[in-house]
């Protein structure tokens, strides 16, 4: 299993053809503590950089992308009932929608977990 | 995060280093660099501050003091630029009110307080909202007549404490604040420390603000905080806390588009200024006060957990636009989401089902009675 990151502070966890997206753990800490998640319609196609999903703190809302092209295949209905699972696990329960790529070759321009590190540490 | 692209250097208040210290996250707001939260984060600083006591810093704020020959004088040279009865303010007391430009629209709101000591007769202190005291010092220069001086207390910082516990807290280090009632103001020293103290805050809870010289504004705010029972709150949770509470923000759920009869702040316009009048913009006032006005200020409840936020269209239930909410998000007591905005004035009754237009799609809500949380206010 290979992750990759956006600049935009997504993580997309590859499983075979579909990919595992959500907001990276520096993106939760910055935003604070999650009280909603509007998530995308199953079924639904959205291009690379799309808006996919809405994550709201108590200050603030926050346009979610996907990072590649795609179909998505499953949302995490959990965070309807408990949305601070983006908080406790960002990068694992926490989880947003699953997306089947349409061009996996769209994961070229993402960073590798070194890489989205040093970004985050250049960007602090 | 955003930058600041301002060419006037960020201003930091006394407590920059001990909210440092705190490893608080600093942003811009109304030109200082202030904490916005604490690590605990704002949902459990909002929740601790309910339930326990809350230390905020707001010492952005504009402090300053109007001095004239007697109460009656400078009170009256004040009653000319806003709505409030300020001659019976009573030795002692705080009062709310609002600066009105002459169409009667909220140029800032403000609280007033008349020192009890005699020796202070004469002296009112102002607490202005630090986005505007640069214009409202402008404004009480060229208003105000001859024989008022208008003095800035810049060499102060501002504290409040709030919550269930803050009588308690404060108490151990000045008994005398356990004697206070809301919305009074008393000096006595607090800690050692030689401080102006009202009983009032923005929360909704109990609580006071603490006025202390910018020296020693670190030392009592430590020992304020060395309580277990207190908790450094950011602007964050003084947010949440205050929509929860019903209260305005400047710049947001009033400002110039708006005059204090369409606010709902007509409870802060005592009878002898209704009757008499005699501050700008009074023809519209009465006007409204008698007539109503064509857009009111109520509070919503959205349907669900997504919250609407400032600039949500606010529509009937067949689509037609009625209103805007000017502040809105999440509230932690209420655990839910909660707004507050203008509405044409038909659409006012508590229970009116509206909808919020959140990201093109419609979003059920009902018009709400506000406070949203109960106020804890000492009477």
């Amino acid at each position: 299993m290979t992750t990759y990151y956006s600049k935009d502070h997504e993580y997309i966890r590859i499983e075979g053809n579909v990919g595992v997206v959500g907001i990276t753990d520096h993106a939760q800490s910055q935003l604070g503590d999650v009280v909603y998640v509007e998530l995308p319609k199953v079924g639904s196609d959205i291009a690379k950089g799309g808006e996919a999903a809405v994550v709201e703190s108590v200050k603030a809302a926050s346009d979610v992308y996907t990072p590649v092209s795609g179909k998505i295949v499953e949302v995490n209905g959990e965070l309807e009932a408990t949305p601070n699972l983006v908080n406790e696990a960002a990068e694992r329960d926490g989880w947003f929608f699953r997306i089947e790529l349409s061009d996996k070759s769209e994961l070229d321009g993402l960073m590798d977990e070194a890489g989205y590190k040093k970004f985050v540490a250049e960007n602090a | 995060m955003s930058e600041s692209n301002s060419d006037t250097p960020i201003l930091k208040t006394p407590l920059y280093a001990e909210h440092v210290a705190l490893s608080a996250r600093m942003v811009p707001f109304a030109g200082y660099d202030m904490p916005v939260q604490y690590p605990t984060g704002i949902l459990n600083e909002h929740l601790w501050t309910r339930e326990s006591a809350g230390l905020f810093d707001v010492s952005h704020m504009g402090q300053a003091e109007l001095i004239g020959s007697d109460h009656a004088t400078v009170a009256k040279a004040l009653e000319t630029l806003v709505p409030a009865d300020i001659l019976n303010i009573k030795p002692g007391q705080q009062r709310y009110s609002q600066f009105l430009n002459e169409q009667g629209s909220i140029l800032d709101d403000l609280m007033i307080s008349r020192p009890v000591e005699p020796e202070a007769d004469g002296k009112l202190i102002l607490v202005v909202n630090a986005g505007c005291k640069e214009a409202d010092y402008k404004h009480l220069a060229q208003k105000l007549p001859a024989g008022i001086t208008l003095k800035r207390r810049d060499d102060l910082a501002l504290f409040a404490l709030q919550g269930p516990k803050a009588e308690e807290v404060l108490g151990t280090f000045a008994p005398e604040a356990k004697e206070m009632g809301f919305m009074s103001v008393r000096s006595f020293k607090v800690a050692g420390f030689d401080c102006t103290v009202s009983r009032s805050g923005y929360t909704g809870e109990d609580g006071y603000e603490i006025s202390v010289s910018a020296d020693h504004a670190g030392a009592l705010w430590n020992k304020i905080l060395s309580n277990p029972v207190v908790k450094p709150v950011g602007l964050g949770a003084r947010d949440s806390l205050r929509l929860e509470a019903g209260l305005c923000l400047y710049g947001h759920d009033i400002d110039t588009g708006t005059s204090p009869i369409e606010a709902g702040l007509n409870w802060s316009i005592q009878k002898r200024r209704r009757e008499e009048g005699g501050f700008p913009g009074y023809e519209r006032i009465a006007k409204e006060l008698t007539d109503g006005t064509s857009k009111i200020r109520v509070g919503i409840l959205p349907e669900g957990r997504a919250p609407a936020r400032e600039g949500t269209i606010i529509t009937d239930t067949d689509g037609n636009e009625i209103g805007v909410v000017t502040s809105g998000g999440f509230g932690p007591s209420l655990n839910g989401p909660l707004a507050m905005g203008y509405v044409a004035s038909g659409f006012k009754q508590v229970d009116t089902p509206v909808i919020l237009v959140v990201r093109g799609k419609p979003v059920p809500a009902k018009i709400a009675a506000m406070p949203f949380v109960p106020n804890h206010y000492k009477r």
